[in-house]
């Protein structure tokens, strides 16, 4: 091993329960993966190698909520191991759409889906790292932008913080010169309580947003809901709209819990 | 100021991009009438109208053939006078690089009074003052400013009580009147490039019959503003409401999501982003749109100054309507009420200053 090598930054991407499509993130990264390999030294990442350097690691991306025991205990291990601890993607980052068992006994899932739910182990809720252990940043998304991740990245290797503003998608929406679907369509979309990020993805194809990336830095949810309402939309529709891949971060909690009449 | 007609516009979007500009009008896209290059005037929105209320916009069709029956379009001038994002300085190996910035020859056909009036606010926030930025001029030198003036103002118009519009009477550099009956187009030559550009296509003498016609669909646009502002003493009594309960009210409805100030033709804010990519070398500051409603803007040293929707909402209307007198000379408000229709809960400003009132 050279003397460059071993003053790299040591890059950890660690999994937990989640589909996979956030750490995918970084190998569609794509023109910028070979640079990225040759700046930080990609030490464990088992999604795309199956080679595991030794800790402690510089960087860890950590995908995933944790939903078993084991996986509580695990998270303790790469905090131990970790100097910095990114967490990538709405699993991660809010307990992504598999908190949606939150609302219901997750003991009668396991009974009706499994022939023998004695094996299973899990714990009540699904719950994002910052839950269990301390974390640096959490980056957003389901799944997360690519030129996110690398300005996360790259600003950790720079020592500085990230680009990465926690305003609504309407920014991102009228900077790229898309119509406002909800104006001009009628179009129920969450983007105005909405963190950016995607670019505005949905709204560029004259879709809704659907709430991809998160509460914004201060959602003012009912105000949305009563003009959602105002376009036709019933109840146990607003409640759906917020329950999809950050259900229980607090602020689309609330949104959901106030249009199913709890609030 | 020479005024002649025209019987149709295509030689006039021929003339501007035969010289070297790229012509920029209202045409249909994904249901509204956007403001994007055009190459004839088959692109021009036929019969089309719209119906603007408070976050609500829906186009109608019609079949009488006018091509800018219609009231202000989403975009202004804004977006080539201060383009959404720009690299401003490169730094590579410690070594800084000048960035450039672009600056299009673009013509913009069909801005209303309203966004005249609001380039001319704009001239003075960046061209005005001690510091003139030059790439702003540069940018404004490059547009050629074919105004319309307004035959049918939308439900959310009220230029009238800002004194800037339907007519516009500067700052164009051709300004059109579309007639009926027959169709035509009554032209004011604004400047000398705008007299050279008419040199260029067939045309003949505006009679006073034309004159007059003009004249009225300017008089009938002043008598349909969908709203209206007492605009009487506002420099004084809207700092003076700085505990209006109503205040709270707006907030209740406010989003923070930034549309109004978006869409505001004149609404400037901008943030500056420094970046540097993987290998460290290569640093890069930009600068691109931000609004007083995010909470990062009026963000210092770690904390907020605005946390709430109330400062946030309370600062802009305050800024928009009144302290921009201060700073600038002006009103920084030119009634388009863009902010009214895009708004997505449809807060609309005329009803709040009225209540604040």
């Amino acid at each position: 091993m050279s003397a460059a090598e071993k003053s790299r930054p040591k890059l950890a991407v660690w999994k937990f329960a989640s589909c996979d499509g956030c750490q995918l993130t970084l190998l569609d990264c794509e023109d910028e993966l070979l640079p990225l390999a040759s700046t930080v030294e990609i030490a464990y990442f088992l999604e795309a190698s199956s080679a595991i350097g030794p800790g402690p690691y510089d960087l860890s991306l950590v995908e995933g909520s944790i939903t078993t025991p084991q996986d509580a205990e695990r998270i303790r291990h790469v905090r131990r191991v970790s100097r910095r601890l990114v967490t990538i993607g709405a699993c991660a980052t809010a307990g992504g759409i598999q908190a949606l068992r939150d609302f219901a006994d997750v003991r009668e899932f396991a009974a009706v889906v499994y022939a023998r739910p004695d094996y299973i182990a899990t714990l009540e809720r699904s719950k994002p790292i910052s839950a269990h252990v301390p974390v640096d940043f959490e980056l957003r998304g389901c799944p997360i932008d690519k030129r996110q991740l690398l300005e996360v990245i790259t600003a950790f290797l720079a020592g500085r913080r990230p680009v990465v503003p926690g305003h609504s998608v309407c920014v991102e929406c009228k900077a790229r010169g898309n119509i406002c679907v909800l104006v001009a369509h009628g179009t129920p979309c969450l983007g105005p309580v909405t963190q950016a990020g995607c670019g505005a993805l949905c709204p560029a194809f004259n879709r809704g947003c659907y709430g991809c990336f998160g509460p914004t830095e201060t959602p003012n949810t009912r105000a949305l809901n009563a003009q959602l309402r105002r376009l036709g939309m019933s109840d146990p529709d607003l409640v759906r709209v917020y329950r999809t891949f950050n259900a229980t971060e607090e602020p689309f909690l609330q949104a959901s819990e106030e249009a199913e009449g709890d609030a | 100021m020479d005024v002649v007609v025209l019987q149709s516009l295509e030689p006039l979007i021929e003339a501007l991009t035969s010289s070297g500009y790229t012509v920029v009008g209202p045409r249909v896209e994904d249901g509204a009438i956007r403001m994007a290059e055009i190459s004839s005037g088959a692109d021009l929105p036929a019969g089309v109208g719209d119906v603007q209320k408070p976050g609500r916009y829906r186009l109608t069709s019609g079949d009488d053939g006018m091509v800018f029956g219609f009231a202000a379009s989403p975009d202004s001038a804004k977006r080539y006078t201060q383009p959404p994002r720009q690299t401003l300085v490169r730094v590579r190996d410690e070594a800084i690089e000048e960035v450039e910035q672009e600056a299009p020859r673009v013509a913009l056909l069909g801005l209303r009074a309203c966004d005249l009036a609001a380039v001319a606010v704009q001239d003075r926030v960046f061209a005005g003052g001690r510091h003139p930025d030059p790439a702003y001029l540069r940018r404004r030198e490059a547009l050629f400013l074919v105004a319309v003036n307004c035959a049918v103002p939308g439900g959310t118009c009220f230029c009238v009580s800002m004194g800037t519009g339907p007519k516009a009477v500067a700052g164009f550099d051709l300004a059109i009147t579309e007639l009926a009956s027959p169709h035509r187009f009554l032209v004011e030559t604004g400047s000398e490039r705008g007299g050279e550009i008419v040199a260029l296509i067939p045309h003949h003498p505006a009679t006073s019959v034309d004159i007059d016609a003009a004249e009225e669909v300017s008089r009938t646009a002043a008598s349909r503003m969908g709203r209206q502002v007492d605009t009487d003493g506002i420099q004084e009594w809207l700092p003076a409401a700085h505990d209006s309960p109503r205040w709270a009210d707006v907030a209740s409805r406010c989003l923070s999501c930034t549309n109004c100030t978006m869409v505001c033709p004149t609404c400037f804010c901008s943030t500056v982003e420094d970046v540097t990519d993987l290998t460290g070398q290569v640093t890069e500051r930009s600068e691109r749109w931000d609004s007083c409603f995010t909470l990062d803007f009026s963000e210092v040293s770690g904390s907020h100054v605005r946390s709430s929707g109330l400062a946030r909402y309370r600062q802009w209307l305050t800024h928009k309507f009144a302290t921009w007198y201060d700073q600038f000379g002006t009103s920084g408000c030119v009634g388009c009420g863009r902010c009214i229709t895009w708004c997505p809960t449809g807060i609309d400003v005329t009803e709040e200053l009225a209540c604040i009132r």
